[in-house]
């Protein structure tokens, strides 16, 4: 089926695809839209939504709703995604599945409400405090959102993570042709529960290798299990016992550093030929690739890179398929994920970073690809 | 089932100071369970942090230990997510009407049906005790060392105000009146509050000249007063006291749950 909508209806209608039954949110600008699709949709699907009092309770009341069993979502952009960054940080900590969507606006502080930007890309990876892992998505393109959410709830569920869908204005409020897969034409995926009954309360070890995520019972299976946001030992009870610590510490890094292979997507175009290689995720990508194709048309080798997973960061692909190519990263901030693509590449690299709520044009990613050449 | 089924007894000894009034609300917690005779697999049991926070660890039920303030709001999630289960939420003082005060109020104007137990030893007892918004005027904390000049929140007029449909109080002092107000509150279909007068002799009382729970639990004893007793009194007589009792109870209000199955039918879903 094809349906005209934007970014943020997009989402939500993916949402409930993938089998979301609980959203609740908080009004902000540009994500909005997103929280209002799912007030219409979910109660239809036997679901339910709520509008909190806060962002804080928004991020708690999905959390509290995941442990009783849903899958959920819930959507912000700007100050409420650092509003959030409290509770993001206990459902590592609990290794709670739960999706949360960041619609990029302008900052920092109330900054540029209805304008595009990818400022927030590092506090997507590091902006609750304490050491953690976490998986966040940057999808491109219209029907890429559709199945990207998808697979954020995939994601959620298969590694009790959270996991960040990161949109920006551009790509929320564009009204673009959507393909939408027919029911049962994509794959959804289910946290793994312990079956009922065992006589046992070491669910944070439960069957579980290094590199596997753990096996945790929902609230009412007959479990009187224990979610802490403490650091607890294999039980869920609060411990200070560096061994224990450390043995949970471990475990919840290594269920994402040991499974990025599975967890990366990225685009990759031209590159093998190529002189010149574009880094851009996002509503930048598009940009980025409108560039490429110009440039060789022109007769330029320009390739792209684009990274779909932009946590756990893709290092290893990006190293394989650029080598000592050049490299020019475009994105909408200061230059953020340069940084990581200069720690990746071992070398410094270009770039076009635009941090004043304007998005960057194929001609200007052109005009960087030429004076590269 | 007996009320010791609801503690994680292989847990004890508990984490808290000797003489402190918790563990008189947790037993008055899980002998209301007994008495109403819930199933564990029925009963989520969520508390925010601070000394009251500990008790999610002790109660053997579906438990969480979550954030400072917040635990009205986990507790919103997994009741709209299984309206059928019994949904406890145990709190502080400096949890419930400080950090929490926002999640407080928005859970008793939509009346969700969550129990909430306030424990209100008017002190931040865990990081030291610091002043909090139900400390008496004058007394001295590690935040206010030359005495408190702010103004106390009445927990009963707030929650009465913001929407709660059951509204009590009741003192560590008399654990048989606080075990049948906590039950009386579990009873209730809607959002209830019961606000417990409890002693920090330890980060409270020793700072303000009554270092030893004995002490305290006769100041809170004379400070407090039953509602049918104070009936009796003289304005003049009840200066400063602070009434124990049920303080409203609405039955007729529809719970929060219950509004948004009727939306979920007009949307045409649960089907």
């Amino acid at each position: 089926m094809r349906k005209v909508m934007p970014g943020n209806e997009n989402v939500a209608r993916a949402a409930i695809a993938a089998g979301c039954r609980f959203f609740a949110g908080y009004p902000i600008t540009p994500s909005s839209e997103l929280a209002a699709t799912m007030s219409a949709l979910l109660p239809k699907a036997g679901g339910t939504f709520i509008q909190m009092e806060d962002e804080i309770a928004s991020m708690a009341a999905v959390i509290g709703a995941s442990i009783a069993g849903k899958k959920v979502m819930t959507a912000t952009s700007g100050p409420g995604f650092s509003l959030k960054q409290e509770h993001i940080g206990l459902a590592c900590m609990m290794e709670i599945p739960v999706v949360i969507v960041n619609v990029m606006r302008g900052g920092p502080s109330t900054g540029l409400p209805t304008h595009p930007s990818q400022g927030d890309v590092m506090q997507a990876r590091w902006g609750t405090h304490g050491d953690h892992s976490i998986i966040a998505l940057t999808p491109s393109l219209p029907n890429e959102i559709y199945t990207e959410t998808i697979r954020a709830f995939n994601l959620a569920e298969q590694y009790r993570s959270p996991v960040i869908l990161l949109l920006d204005e551009i790509l929320a409020h564009t009204y673009e042709v959507v393909d939408v897969p027919e029911s049962g034409g994509y794959e959804t995926a289910n946290r793994k529960l312990p079956p009922k009954g065992l006589d046992r309360l070491d669910f944070y070890t439960y069957n579980r290798n290094v590199g596997d995520p753990p096996i945790l019972p929902n609230f009412f299976m007959g479990y009187n299990f224990h979610f802490e946001s403490l650091t607890h030992d294999e039980m869920g009870f609060p411990t200070t016992d560096p061994k224990k610590v450390d043995l949970l510490v471990k475990l919840r890094e290594a269920k994402i550093e040991k499974n990025k292979e599975k967890i990366w997507e990225n685009d990759i175009r031209m590159v093998e030929n190529a002189d010149v290689v574009v880094f851009a995720y996002g509503s930048v990508a598009r940009s980025g690739i409108q560039a490429v194709e110009k440039a060789r048309k022109d007769g330029i080798k320009a390739g792209l890179f684009r990274p779909i997973t932009l946590w756990p960061f893709p290092d290893k692909p990006l190293r394989e398929a650029v080598g000592n190519k050049k490299v020019i990263v475009a994105e909408m901030n200061t230059g953020l994920i340069k940084r990581e693509v200069e720690r990746a590449l071992r070398r410094d690299v270009g770039g076009i970073f635009k941090a004043n709520g304007t998005p960057i044009t194929p001609e200007e990613i052109l005009g960087r690809i030429k004076e590269e050449k | 089932m007996s009320y010791l089924d609801y503690v994680r007894q292989f847990k004890l000894p508990h984490y808290w100071c000797p003489g402190c009034g918790t563990g008189v609300v947790l037993q008055a917690v899980v002998r209301a369970f007994e008495a109403l005779g819930w199933k564990q697999e029925d009963l989520a049991f969520i508390t925010g942090i601070g000394c009251s926070g500990r008790m999610s660890t002790y109660v053997n039920a579906n438990t969480m230990h979550t954030t400072h303030g917040r635990p009205l709001a986990f507790a919103t999630g997994v009741k709209l997510a299984r309206p059928e289960k019994h949904v406890v939420v145990v709190s502080g003082d400096g949890d419930a009407l400080a950090i929490g005060g926002n999640h407080f109020i928005h859970a008793a104007r939509r009346n969700i049906d969550i129990k909430l137990v306030i424990i209100n030893n008017l002190v931040y007892g865990m990081t030291g005790g610091q002043v909090s918004p139900t400390t008496p005027q004058k007394f001295r904390t590690q935040t206010t060392p030359y005495g408190n000049i702010d103004p106390n929140f009445d927990v009963v007029k707030l929650a009465i105000a913001a929407g709660a449909t059951f509204v009590g109080r009741e003192a560590v002092t008399r654990p048989r009146n606080l075990e049948k107000l906590i039950e009386k509150s579990f009873q209730h279909k809607g959002f209830s509050v019961v606000e417990v007068i409890s002693n920090c002799h330890i980060n409270l009382g020793r700072k303000n000249k009554m270092k030893d729970q004995i002490t305290m639990l006769r100041w809170i004893s004379t400070k407090t007063i039953p509602k049918n007793l104070a009936e009796k009194k003289k304005p003049e007589e009840l200066e400063g006291k602070i009434l124990l009792g049920i303080f409203h109870e609405d039955k007729n209000r529809k719970e929060y749950t219950e509004l948004y199955r009727e939306i979920q039918e007009r949307a045409g879903g649960n089907k």
